[in-house]
Protein backbone atom coordinates (compact mmCIF):
# COMPACT_ATOMS: atom_id res chain seq x y z
CA UNK A 1 0.00 0.00 0.00
CA UNK A 2 3.10 2.60 0.75
CA UNK A 3 4.80 0.88 -2.30
CA UNK A 4 2.35 1.98 -4.61
CA UNK A 5 2.94 5.71 -4.42
CA UNK A 6 7.02 5.08 -4.42
CA UNK A 7 6.42 3.84 -7.25
CA UNK A 8 4.14 6.28 -9.28
CA UNK A 9 7.19 8.63 -8.27
CA UNK A 10 10.34 6.44 -8.99
CA UNK A 11 8.42 6.05 -12.45
CA UNK A 12 7.21 9.32 -12.58
CA UNK A 13 11.07 10.95 -11.65
CA UNK A 14 12.84 8.37 -13.92
CA UNK A 15 11.01 8.93 -16.96
CA UNK A 16 10.67 11.84 -17.16
CA UNK A 17 14.91 12.23 -16.65
CA UNK A 18 14.74 9.62 -19.41
CA UNK A 19 12.59 11.65 -22.02
CA UNK A 20 14.74 14.95 -20.96
CA UNK A 21 17.48 12.83 -22.24
CA UNK A 22 15.87 11.75 -25.27
CA UNK A 23 14.40 14.69 -26.80
CA UNK A 24 15.83 17.32 -29.51
CA UNK A 25 14.18 20.64 -28.15
CA UNK A 26 16.39 22.24 -25.56
CA UNK A 27 13.50 24.01 -23.79
CA UNK A 28 11.30 20.56 -23.58
CA UNK A 29 14.40 19.15 -22.17
CA UNK A 30 14.89 22.01 -19.48
CA UNK A 31 11.05 21.73 -18.71
CA UNK A 32 11.12 17.67 -18.30
CA UNK A 33 13.96 18.12 -16.09
CA UNK A 34 12.58 20.52 -13.40
CA UNK A 35 8.94 17.83 -13.31
CA UNK A 36 12.08 15.61 -12.70
CA UNK A 37 12.89 17.81 -10.08
CA UNK A 38 9.35 18.06 -8.91
CA UNK A 39 9.32 14.32 -8.82
CA UNK A 40 12.32 14.42 -6.02
CA UNK A 41 10.41 16.74 -3.99
CA UNK A 42 7.47 14.38 -4.04
CA UNK A 43 9.89 11.88 -2.84
CA UNK A 44 11.57 13.46 0.19
CA UNK A 45 7.35 14.27 0.85
CA UNK A 46 6.77 10.13 0.83
CA UNK A 47 9.54 9.51 3.37
CA UNK A 48 7.90 11.99 5.78
CA UNK A 49 10.81 15.12 4.96
CA UNK A 50 8.85 17.72 4.52
CA UNK A 51 11.50 20.27 5.04
CA UNK A 52 13.40 19.09 2.70
CA UNK A 53 10.91 18.25 -0.28
CA UNK A 54 9.69 21.98 0.23
CA UNK A 55 13.06 23.79 0.28
CA UNK A 56 13.56 21.37 -2.68
CA UNK A 57 10.50 22.82 -5.04
CA UNK A 58 10.74 26.37 -3.45
CA UNK A 59 14.71 26.30 -4.44
CA UNK A 60 15.06 23.57 -7.65
CA UNK A 61 11.74 24.41 -9.22
CA UNK A 62 11.43 28.15 -8.02
CA UNK A 63 15.01 28.74 -8.43
CA UNK A 64 17.45 26.69 -10.74
CA UNK A 65 14.66 26.40 -12.99
CA UNK A 66 14.98 29.85 -13.96
CA UNK A 67 18.60 29.97 -14.21
CA UNK A 68 18.39 27.00 -16.55
CA UNK A 69 15.79 28.21 -18.79
CA UNK A 70 17.28 31.74 -19.04
CA UNK A 71 20.59 30.36 -19.76
CA UNK A 72 19.58 28.48 -22.64
CA UNK A 73 17.38 31.40 -23.82
CA UNK A 74 20.23 33.67 -23.64
CA UNK A 75 22.72 31.65 -25.31
CA UNK A 76 20.75 30.23 -28.03
CA UNK A 77 20.30 32.89 -30.90
CA UNK A 78 17.22 31.33 -32.98
CA UNK A 79 14.33 28.82 -32.25
CA UNK A 80 16.04 26.96 -35.14
CA UNK A 81 19.02 26.90 -32.72
CA UNK A 82 17.51 25.85 -29.88
CA UNK A 83 17.21 21.88 -31.34
CA UNK A 84 20.32 19.80 -30.60
CA UNK A 85 22.00 17.25 -33.30
CA UNK A 86 21.82 13.93 -32.91
CA UNK A 87 24.50 12.42 -30.62
CA UNK A 88 27.93 11.26 -32.30
CA UNK A 89 29.98 8.43 -30.32
CA UNK A 90 32.82 10.38 -28.77
CA UNK A 91 29.96 12.84 -27.15
CA UNK A 92 28.26 9.99 -25.86
CA UNK A 93 31.58 8.54 -24.56
CA UNK A 94 32.43 12.27 -22.87
CA UNK A 95 29.16 12.10 -21.28
CA UNK A 96 28.86 9.20 -19.95
CA UNK A 97 32.57 8.97 -18.81
CA UNK A 98 32.46 11.67 -16.27
CA UNK A 99 29.63 11.20 -15.23
CA UNK A 100 29.59 7.88 -14.17
CA UNK A 101 32.50 9.07 -12.42
CA UNK A 102 30.74 11.68 -10.04
CA UNK A 103 27.99 9.21 -9.82
CA UNK A 104 30.56 6.69 -8.33
CA UNK A 105 32.16 9.34 -5.83
CA UNK A 106 28.76 10.28 -5.06
CA UNK A 107 27.22 6.95 -4.09
CA UNK A 108 30.72 6.28 -2.30
CA UNK A 109 30.18 9.42 -0.10
CA UNK A 110 26.80 8.50 0.35
CA UNK A 111 27.10 4.79 1.47
CA UNK A 112 30.21 5.73 3.63
CA UNK A 113 28.31 8.23 5.39
CA UNK A 114 25.68 5.72 7.27
CA UNK A 115 26.10 3.26 9.34
CA UNK A 116 25.84 -0.34 8.16
CA UNK A 117 22.94 -1.08 10.95
CA UNK A 118 19.82 1.19 10.68
CA UNK A 119 17.75 -0.92 12.30
CA UNK A 120 17.38 1.04 14.95
CA UNK A 121 13.98 3.26 16.14
CA UNK A 122 13.15 6.13 13.05
CA UNK A 123 13.53 9.14 14.74
CA UNK A 124 10.73 11.60 15.06
CA UNK A 125 11.97 14.63 13.67
CA UNK A 126 10.07 18.04 13.42
CA UNK A 127 11.12 21.56 11.66
CA UNK A 128 11.93 22.48 14.54
CA UNK A 129 14.06 20.42 15.02
CA UNK A 130 16.18 20.33 11.94
CA UNK A 131 16.48 23.86 12.08
CA UNK A 132 17.95 23.69 16.13
CA UNK A 133 20.04 20.76 14.07
CA UNK A 134 21.23 23.62 11.32
CA UNK A 135 21.74 25.64 13.79
CA UNK A 136 23.74 24.30 16.81
CA UNK A 137 25.76 21.35 15.72
CA UNK A 138 26.18 22.10 12.12
CA UNK A 139 26.82 25.92 12.24
CA UNK A 140 30.13 25.77 10.32
CA UNK A 141 29.04 23.81 7.49
CA UNK A 142 26.46 25.96 7.19
CA UNK A 143 28.30 28.97 6.84
CA UNK A 144 30.65 27.82 4.94
CA UNK A 145 27.28 26.44 1.85
CA UNK A 146 26.96 30.21 2.73
CA UNK A 147 30.10 31.88 1.84
CA UNK A 148 30.73 29.32 -0.96
CA UNK A 149 27.67 30.63 -2.58
CA UNK A 150 28.05 34.32 -2.12
CA UNK A 151 31.35 34.14 -3.43
CA UNK A 152 29.67 31.77 -6.35
CA UNK A 153 27.69 35.00 -6.91
CA UNK A 154 29.70 37.24 -6.46
CA UNK A 155 32.14 35.27 -9.74
CA UNK A 156 29.09 35.35 -11.45
CA UNK A 157 28.74 39.10 -11.39
CA UNK A 158 32.33 40.06 -12.01
CA UNK A 159 31.93 37.90 -15.40
CA UNK A 160 28.42 39.16 -16.38
CA UNK A 161 29.74 43.00 -15.53
CA UNK A 162 30.95 45.13 -18.73
CA UNK A 163 34.19 45.14 -18.99
CA UNK A 164 33.98 47.99 -21.78
CA UNK A 165 32.77 51.60 -20.93
CA UNK A 166 30.63 52.15 -24.03
CA UNK A 167 27.88 50.19 -21.87
CA UNK A 168 27.21 52.68 -20.35
CA UNK A 169 24.34 55.26 -20.62
CA UNK B 1 -14.18 16.42 14.68
CA UNK B 2 -11.47 16.99 17.58
CA UNK B 3 -13.30 17.01 21.17
CA UNK B 4 -12.77 21.14 21.52
CA UNK B 5 -14.98 21.34 18.50
CA UNK B 6 -17.86 20.08 21.50
CA UNK B 7 -17.38 23.14 23.51
CA UNK B 8 -18.07 25.71 20.79
CA UNK B 9 -20.40 27.94 20.29
CA UNK B 10 -23.25 26.65 17.54
CA UNK B 11 -22.17 29.27 13.87
CA UNK B 12 -18.65 28.79 15.11
CA UNK B 13 -18.86 24.94 14.31
CA UNK B 14 -21.89 24.70 12.00
CA UNK B 15 -20.28 24.10 9.17
CA UNK B 16 -17.91 21.39 10.32
CA UNK B 17 -21.31 19.50 11.86
CA UNK B 18 -23.27 19.66 8.75
CA UNK B 19 -19.77 18.24 6.61
CA UNK B 20 -20.10 15.67 9.28
CA UNK B 21 -23.30 15.18 9.07
CA UNK B 22 -23.37 14.95 5.28
CA UNK B 23 -20.61 12.33 5.40
CA UNK B 24 -22.31 10.13 7.97
CA UNK B 25 -25.82 10.07 5.95
CA UNK B 26 -24.13 8.95 2.74
CA UNK B 27 -21.78 6.14 5.05
CA UNK B 28 -25.40 5.12 5.95
CA UNK B 29 -27.13 5.24 2.44
CA UNK B 30 -24.01 3.33 0.76
CA UNK B 31 -22.01 1.81 3.05
CA UNK B 32 -18.67 3.92 2.16
CA UNK B 33 -15.51 1.85 3.07
CA UNK B 34 -13.07 3.67 6.01
CA UNK B 35 -11.14 4.57 2.57
CA UNK B 36 -14.22 6.10 1.03
CA UNK B 37 -15.22 8.20 3.89
CA UNK B 38 -12.14 9.83 4.13
CA UNK B 39 -12.08 10.83 0.78
CA UNK B 40 -15.56 12.14 1.01
CA UNK B 41 -14.66 13.99 3.87
CA UNK B 42 -11.61 16.09 2.09
CA UNK B 43 -13.40 16.52 -1.09
CA UNK B 44 -16.12 18.32 0.69
CA UNK B 45 -13.34 20.45 1.93
CA UNK B 46 -11.65 21.35 -1.26
CA UNK B 47 -15.23 21.58 -3.07
CA UNK B 48 -16.30 24.19 -0.18
CA UNK B 49 -12.58 26.03 -0.74
CA UNK B 50 -13.35 26.12 -4.70
CA UNK B 51 -17.16 27.21 -4.26
CA UNK B 52 -16.32 30.13 -1.14
CA UNK B 53 -13.45 31.54 -3.38
CA UNK B 54 -14.44 31.13 -6.81
CA UNK B 55 -17.41 33.26 -5.73
CA UNK B 56 -15.34 35.39 -3.83
CA UNK B 57 -13.14 36.10 -7.02
CA UNK B 58 -16.14 36.83 -9.32
CA UNK B 59 -17.76 39.56 -7.02
CA UNK B 60 -14.14 41.11 -6.24
CA UNK B 61 -14.07 41.76 -10.31
CA UNK B 62 -17.02 43.27 -9.93
CA UNK B 63 -16.12 45.28 -6.72
CA UNK B 64 -13.17 46.06 -8.52
CA UNK B 65 -14.90 46.94 -11.69
CA UNK B 66 -17.50 49.11 -9.56
CA UNK B 67 -14.85 50.49 -7.43
CA UNK B 68 -12.72 51.87 -9.44
CA UNK B 69 -15.44 53.09 -11.59
CA UNK B 70 -16.47 55.39 -8.40
CA UNK B 71 -12.76 56.36 -8.02
CA UNK B 72 -12.51 57.63 -11.47
CA UNK B 73 -16.34 59.46 -10.83
CA UNK B 74 -18.18 57.22 -13.24
CA UNK B 75 -20.98 54.65 -12.37
CA UNK B 76 -19.38 51.18 -13.03
CA UNK B 77 -21.07 48.41 -14.25
CA UNK B 78 -24.08 48.39 -13.34
CA UNK B 79 -26.82 46.78 -15.98
CA UNK B 80 -26.72 43.55 -15.99
CA UNK B 81 -29.52 42.21 -13.85
CA UNK B 82 -31.62 39.02 -13.91
CA UNK B 83 -32.18 37.04 -17.00
CA UNK B 84 -35.85 37.18 -18.50
CA UNK B 85 -37.34 35.18 -16.23
CA UNK B 86 -40.72 36.74 -17.07
CA UNK B 87 -41.89 33.28 -19.26
CA UNK B 88 -41.36 30.99 -16.04
CA UNK B 89 -42.87 33.47 -13.41
CA UNK B 90 -46.22 33.81 -15.14
CA UNK B 91 -45.63 37.65 -16.91
CA UNK B 92 -44.53 38.57 -13.94
CA UNK B 93 -41.04 40.13 -14.51
CA UNK B 94 -38.51 41.03 -12.26
CA UNK B 95 -37.60 44.94 -12.91
CA UNK B 96 -34.81 45.57 -10.90
CA UNK B 97 -31.46 45.03 -12.07
CA UNK B 98 -29.91 44.38 -8.95
CA UNK B 99 -26.94 46.43 -8.78
CA UNK B 100 -25.42 44.90 -11.84
CA UNK B 101 -24.12 42.17 -9.83
CA UNK B 102 -24.34 39.41 -12.02
CA UNK B 103 -21.99 40.81 -14.03
CA UNK B 104 -19.29 38.04 -13.24
CA UNK B 105 -21.56 35.45 -14.68
CA UNK B 106 -22.13 37.39 -17.87
CA UNK B 107 -18.16 37.85 -18.17
CA UNK B 108 -17.93 34.03 -17.40
CA UNK B 109 -20.24 32.84 -20.06
CA UNK B 110 -18.68 35.13 -22.43
CA UNK B 111 -15.29 33.84 -21.43
CA UNK B 112 -16.19 30.29 -22.03
CA UNK B 113 -18.03 30.94 -25.29
CA UNK B 114 -15.48 32.61 -27.10
CA UNK B 115 -13.16 31.36 -29.48
CA UNK B 116 -9.73 30.25 -28.33
CA UNK B 117 -7.15 31.02 -30.60
CA UNK B 118 -3.64 29.01 -30.55
CA UNK B 119 -1.19 30.95 -33.17
CA UNK B 120 0.08 28.36 -35.69
CA UNK B 121 3.65 28.39 -34.75
CA UNK B 122 3.27 27.87 -31.07
CA UNK B 123 4.15 25.04 -28.71
CA UNK B 124 0.81 23.36 -28.39
CA UNK B 125 1.32 21.80 -25.40
CA UNK B 126 3.10 23.95 -23.38
CA UNK B 127 0.25 26.64 -24.92
CA UNK B 128 -2.38 24.57 -23.33
CA UNK B 129 -0.21 23.58 -20.52
CA UNK B 130 0.62 27.04 -18.93
CA UNK B 131 -2.58 28.76 -17.60
CA UNK B 132 -4.01 25.04 -16.20
CA UNK B 133 -0.50 25.12 -14.11
CA UNK B 134 -1.14 29.05 -13.06
CA UNK B 135 -4.35 27.92 -11.63
CA UNK B 136 -3.70 24.78 -9.83
CA UNK B 137 -0.70 25.95 -8.22
CA UNK B 138 -2.31 29.49 -6.80
CA UNK B 139 -5.70 27.61 -5.69
CA UNK B 140 -3.07 24.96 -3.74
CA UNK B 141 -2.21 27.52 -1.60
CA UNK B 142 -5.16 28.31 -0.25
CA UNK B 143 -4.45 24.39 1.65
CA UNK B 144 -2.20 25.97 4.17
CA UNK B 145 -5.05 28.77 5.15
CA UNK B 146 -6.82 28.97 8.88
CA UNK B 147 -9.83 30.50 7.88
CA UNK B 148 -11.04 29.70 11.24
CA UNK B 149 -10.48 28.19 14.75
CA UNK B 150 -11.40 24.71 13.11
CA UNK B 151 -11.10 25.62 9.62
CA UNK B 152 -7.55 24.54 8.24
CA UNK B 153 -7.49 22.50 4.88
CA UNK B 154 -4.07 20.85 5.12
CA UNK B 155 -2.76 21.62 9.00
CA UNK B 156 1.61 20.75 8.46
CA UNK B 157 4.47 21.76 10.39
CA UNK B 158 5.71 23.72 7.68
CA UNK B 159 2.72 25.40 6.24
CA UNK B 160 4.79 28.57 5.43
CA UNK B 161 7.59 27.01 3.26
CA UNK B 162 4.64 25.11 1.34
CA UNK B 163 3.34 28.10 1.11
CA UNK B 164 5.63 30.07 -0.94
CA UNK B 165 7.10 26.68 -3.01
CA UNK B 166 3.46 26.56 -4.26
CA UNK B 167 3.90 29.96 -5.22
CA UNK B 168 7.25 29.36 -7.04
CA UNK B 169 5.51 27.57 -9.59
CA UNK B 170 3.68 30.03 -11.19
CA UNK B 171 7.12 31.44 -12.31
CA UNK B 172 7.67 28.67 -14.20
CA UNK B 173 3.92 28.55 -15.80
CA UNK B 174 4.38 32.77 -16.99
CA UNK B 175 7.96 31.38 -18.51
CA UNK B 176 5.91 28.64 -20.76
CA UNK B 177 3.34 30.93 -21.72
CA UNK B 178 5.77 33.61 -23.14
CA UNK B 179 8.23 30.96 -24.82
CA UNK B 180 4.84 28.76 -26.33
CA UNK B 181 3.64 31.93 -27.78
CA UNK B 182 6.58 31.82 -30.11
CA UNK B 183 6.09 35.50 -29.91
CA UNK B 184 8.80 37.79 -29.51
CA UNK B 185 6.72 40.46 -27.58
CA UNK B 186 5.43 37.58 -25.28
CA UNK B 187 8.66 36.09 -24.40
CA UNK B 188 10.23 39.60 -23.74
CA UNK B 189 7.84 40.63 -21.32
CA UNK B 190 7.45 36.63 -19.89
CA UNK B 191 11.28 37.53 -18.73
CA UNK B 192 10.31 40.95 -17.61
CA UNK B 193 8.00 39.69 -15.69
CA UNK B 194 10.12 37.12 -14.33
CA UNK B 195 12.58 39.34 -13.48
CA UNK B 196 9.85 41.59 -11.38
CA UNK B 197 8.45 38.05 -9.34
CA UNK B 198 11.96 37.16 -8.74
CA UNK B 199 13.00 40.53 -7.60
CA UNK B 200 10.16 40.66 -5.43
CA UNK B 201 10.28 37.33 -4.05
CA UNK B 202 12.79 38.02 -1.52
CA UNK B 203 11.48 41.14 0.06
CA UNK B 204 7.94 38.89 0.43
CA UNK B 205 9.98 35.91 2.03
CA UNK B 206 12.37 38.08 4.12
CA UNK B 207 9.12 40.52 5.67
CA UNK B 208 7.71 36.85 6.69
CA UNK B 209 11.07 35.46 8.69
CA UNK B 210 10.73 38.09 11.49
CA UNK B 211 7.01 36.38 12.56
CA UNK B 212 8.96 32.69 12.19
CA UNK B 213 11.71 34.43 14.27
CA UNK B 214 9.44 35.46 17.33
CA UNK B 215 7.16 32.60 17.12
CA UNK B 216 9.02 29.95 16.48
CA UNK B 217 7.09 27.85 13.96
CA UNK B 218 6.15 27.81 10.71
CA UNK B 219 2.79 26.06 10.98
CA UNK B 220 0.25 29.43 9.91
CA UNK B 221 -2.64 27.55 12.59
CA UNK B 222 0.73 28.42 15.78
CA UNK B 223 1.20 31.99 14.66
CA UNK B 224 -2.57 32.70 14.22
CA UNK B 225 -2.95 31.57 17.63
CA UNK B 226 0.08 33.38 19.06
CA UNK B 227 -1.85 36.71 17.98
CA UNK B 228 -4.33 35.86 20.52
CA UNK B 229 -4.95 38.30 23.85
CA UNK B 230 -3.90 41.63 24.56
CA UNK B 231 -0.73 43.72 24.30
CA UNK B 232 -0.20 46.97 26.76
CA UNK B 233 -3.46 46.14 28.21
CA UNK B 234 -5.33 47.70 25.28
CA UNK B 235 -3.82 46.61 21.81
CA UNK B 236 -4.88 43.22 20.44
CA UNK B 237 -1.40 41.04 20.60
CA UNK B 238 -1.45 41.61 16.23
CA UNK B 239 2.12 41.89 15.09
CA UNK B 240 1.11 44.53 12.64
CA UNK B 241 1.07 46.63 16.36
CA UNK B 242 4.43 46.18 16.82
CA UNK B 243 7.40 48.33 15.64
CA UNK B 244 8.91 45.47 13.27
CA UNK B 245 5.76 43.60 12.81
CA UNK B 246 4.77 46.92 10.95
CA UNK B 247 7.72 47.47 8.37
CA UNK B 248 7.01 43.95 8.04
CA UNK B 249 3.55 44.46 6.85
CA UNK B 250 4.13 47.06 4.78
CA UNK B 251 6.90 45.44 3.07
CA UNK B 252 4.94 42.64 2.91
CA UNK B 253 1.95 44.35 1.30
CA UNK B 254 4.25 46.14 -1.23
CA UNK B 255 6.16 42.64 -1.95
CA UNK B 256 2.26 40.96 -2.20
CA UNK B 257 1.31 43.69 -4.73
CA UNK B 258 4.00 43.11 -6.62
CA UNK B 259 4.21 38.93 -7.00
CA UNK B 260 0.34 39.25 -7.78
CA UNK B 261 1.05 41.66 -10.81
CA UNK B 262 -1.19 44.59 -9.03
CA UNK B 263 -1.14 48.42 -9.83
CA UNK B 264 1.29 50.00 -9.43
CA UNK B 265 3.50 47.10 -10.47
CA UNK B 266 1.26 45.85 -13.19
CA UNK B 267 4.38 45.85 -16.00
CA UNK B 268 3.47 42.41 -16.76
CA UNK B 269 -0.21 42.76 -18.03
CA UNK B 270 0.10 46.77 -18.70
CA UNK B 271 -2.82 46.91 -21.33
CA UNK B 272 -2.81 50.21 -22.47
CA UNK B 273 1.27 50.76 -23.41
CA UNK B 274 2.90 46.95 -22.93
CA UNK B 275 0.37 45.07 -25.16
CA UNK B 276 -0.77 42.35 -22.74
CA UNK B 277 2.58 41.10 -21.47
CA UNK B 278 2.96 37.16 -21.47
CA UNK B 279 -0.62 36.80 -22.39
CA UNK B 280 -0.35 38.33 -25.39
CA UNK B 281 -1.40 35.32 -27.46
CA UNK B 282 -3.95 34.27 -25.08
CA UNK B 283 -7.86 34.77 -25.55
CA UNK B 284 -11.12 33.39 -24.55
CA UNK B 285 -11.28 30.77 -21.39
CA UNK B 286 -7.26 29.95 -21.42
CA UNK B 287 -6.74 34.29 -21.00
CA UNK B 288 -9.60 33.92 -18.06
CA UNK B 289 -8.00 31.42 -16.48
CA UNK B 290 -4.92 33.40 -15.73
CA UNK B 291 -6.83 36.33 -14.81
CA UNK B 292 -8.56 34.02 -13.06
CA UNK B 293 -5.26 32.87 -11.01
CA UNK B 294 -4.10 36.25 -10.46
CA UNK B 295 -6.58 37.17 -8.48
CA UNK B 296 -6.64 33.82 -6.65
CA UNK B 297 -2.69 34.79 -6.10
CA UNK B 298 -3.95 38.05 -4.93
CA UNK B 299 -6.37 36.41 -2.01
CA UNK B 300 -3.93 33.81 -0.85
CA UNK B 301 -1.58 36.23 -0.68
CA UNK B 302 -3.81 38.55 1.26
CA UNK B 303 -5.34 35.96 3.61
CA UNK B 304 -1.55 34.61 3.72
CA UNK B 305 -0.96 38.48 5.10
CA UNK B 306 -3.79 38.20 7.43
CA UNK B 307 -2.95 35.24 9.26
CA UNK B 308 1.04 36.71 9.87
CA UNK B 309 0.30 40.18 10.80
CA UNK B 310 -3.79 40.65 11.23
CA UNK B 311 -4.17 37.98 14.01
CA UNK B 312 -5.49 35.93 11.21
CA UNK B 313 -9.14 34.65 12.70
CA UNK B 314 -8.89 35.81 15.88
CA UNK B 315 -11.02 38.89 16.96
CA UNK B 316 -9.45 41.92 18.27
CA UNK B 317 -10.95 41.76 21.79
CA UNK B 318 -12.39 38.74 23.77
CA UNK B 319 -16.17 40.21 23.70
CA UNK B 320 -16.40 40.44 20.08
CA UNK B 321 -16.00 36.91 19.88
CA UNK B 322 -19.50 35.99 19.37
CA UNK B 323 -18.84 36.46 15.82
CA UNK B 324 -17.67 33.38 14.07
CA UNK B 325 -14.14 33.03 13.56
CA UNK B 326 -14.57 32.20 9.85
CA UNK B 327 -16.62 35.49 9.25
CA UNK B 328 -13.21 37.59 11.17
CA UNK B 329 -11.01 36.31 8.39
CA UNK B 330 -13.46 36.60 5.49
CA UNK B 331 -13.92 40.28 7.07
CA UNK B 332 -10.33 41.06 6.96
CA UNK B 333 -10.04 39.45 3.46
CA UNK B 334 -12.82 42.22 2.00
CA UNK B 335 -11.14 45.16 4.07
CA UNK B 336 -7.51 44.11 2.24
CA UNK B 337 -8.91 43.52 -0.94
CA UNK B 338 -11.04 47.08 -0.84
CA UNK B 339 -7.48 47.98 -0.19
CA UNK B 340 -5.64 46.80 -2.78
CA UNK B 341 -8.37 48.18 -4.90
CA UNK B 342 -8.15 51.71 -3.95
CA UNK B 343 -4.33 51.27 -4.45
CA UNK B 344 -4.99 50.31 -8.14
CA UNK B 345 -7.47 53.58 -8.65
CA UNK B 346 -4.67 55.78 -6.99
CA UNK B 347 -1.02 55.32 -7.91
CA UNK B 348 0.68 55.38 -10.81
CA UNK B 349 2.53 52.59 -12.40
CA UNK B 350 6.31 51.92 -11.87
CA UNK B 351 8.66 51.61 -14.31
CA UNK B 352 10.50 48.42 -14.51
CA UNK B 353 14.20 50.29 -13.64
CA UNK B 354 12.02 51.82 -11.19
CA UNK B 355 10.48 48.75 -9.77
CA UNK B 356 13.53 46.60 -9.44
CA UNK B 357 15.88 49.49 -7.84
CA UNK B 358 13.01 49.91 -5.15
CA UNK B 359 12.64 45.98 -4.72
CA UNK B 360 16.68 45.56 -4.35
CA UNK B 361 17.70 49.06 -2.78
CA UNK B 362 14.95 49.98 -0.64
CA UNK B 363 12.70 46.77 0.24
CA UNK B 364 15.70 43.74 0.41
CA UNK B 365 17.67 45.87 2.33
CA UNK B 366 14.70 47.30 5.23
CA UNK B 367 13.55 43.65 5.27
CA UNK B 368 17.25 42.72 6.87
CA UNK B 369 17.22 45.69 9.11
CA UNK B 370 13.91 44.28 9.79
CA UNK B 371 14.86 41.09 10.91
CA UNK B 372 17.83 42.37 13.32
CA UNK B 373 15.15 44.38 14.41
CA UNK B 374 12.73 41.41 15.36
CA UNK B 375 15.56 39.53 16.82
CA UNK B 376 16.20 42.51 19.50
CA UNK B 377 12.33 42.45 20.42
CA UNK B 378 12.64 38.79 20.60
CA UNK B 379 15.82 39.05 23.18
CA UNK B 380 13.79 41.55 25.52
CA UNK B 381 11.39 40.38 25.62
CA UNK B 382 10.63 39.80 29.63
CA UNK B 383 12.41 43.38 30.47
CA UNK B 384 10.31 45.37 33.35
CA UNK B 385 7.72 47.72 32.69
CA UNK B 386 9.51 50.91 32.26
CA UNK B 387 12.09 49.41 30.33
CA UNK B 388 9.74 48.32 27.95
CA UNK B 389 9.29 51.68 26.80
CA UNK B 390 12.67 52.26 25.92
CA UNK B 391 12.38 48.92 23.88
CA UNK B 392 9.69 50.21 22.03
CA UNK B 393 11.29 53.52 21.42
CA UNK B 394 14.58 51.48 20.54
CA UNK B 395 12.51 49.00 18.06
CA UNK B 396 10.74 52.20 16.43
CA UNK B 397 13.93 53.78 16.04
CA UNK B 398 16.07 50.91 14.79
CA UNK B 399 13.43 50.81 11.44
CA UNK B 400 12.61 54.28 11.13
CA UNK B 401 15.75 56.09 11.05
CA UNK B 402 16.61 53.30 7.77
CA UNK B 403 13.58 53.84 6.06
CA UNK B 404 14.16 57.55 5.96
CA UNK B 405 17.87 57.64 4.98
CA UNK B 406 17.62 54.86 2.21
CA UNK B 407 14.56 56.71 0.66
CA UNK B 408 16.12 60.06 0.66
CA UNK B 409 18.97 58.32 -1.33
CA UNK B 410 16.65 56.46 -3.33
CA UNK B 411 14.45 59.75 -4.43
CA UNK B 412 17.55 61.94 -4.67
CA UNK B 413 18.06 63.07 -8.09
CA UNK B 414 13.91 61.90 -8.98
CA UNK B 415 12.44 64.03 -6.35
CA UNK B 416 10.54 66.43 -5.79
CA UNK B 417 8.94 66.08 -9.17
CA UNK B 418 9.30 69.17 -11.51
CA UNK B 419 6.80 69.69 -13.66
CA UNK B 420 7.99 71.80 -17.11
CA UNK B 421 5.00 71.92 -19.05
CA UNK B 422 2.06 71.30 -16.66
CA UNK B 423 0.85 74.27 -14.70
Amino acid sequence: MTLLPLIIIMLLTLGSAAVAMMLRNLIHSALLLILSWAGLAAFYLWAGAEFVAFAQVLVYVGAVSMVVLFAVLLTRRSRADLEVPPPALKRIFLAVFPSSLIAGLLIGAVMGAFPRDNSGPVPELTVKDVGFLLMGPHTASLLTVGVLLTVALLGAIVIASPEKPEDKP
Amino acid sequence: MSAALGTEPFLERAPLELRDWFVQLLTRWFHLPELLQWVLHNLISIVAILAVFGLFFAFTTIAERKLLGRLQNRLGPNRTGLPKFSRLLGGWHFKHKLFGLTQPFADAIKALTKEDIVPAGADKLLHFLAPVIVVAFSLMTFAVLPFGRHYIPVEMDAALLYFFAAGSATELAIFMAGWSSRNKYSLLSAMRALAQLISYELPLILSVVPVVLITGTLSTQQIVIAQGGLTLGFLPHWFVFTPWGFAGFIIFLVSALAESNRSPFDLPEAESELVAGHLTEYSGFKYALFFMAEYFGLTALSGLGITIFLGGWQAPYGFLEFIPSYLWFMGKLVLMIMFFIWIRGTLLRLRIDQLTRLSWKFLVPLALINLVNAAFWSLTADCSAPLQIARWAASIIVIVVPFFFMGRKLSAGFAPRTYRYAP
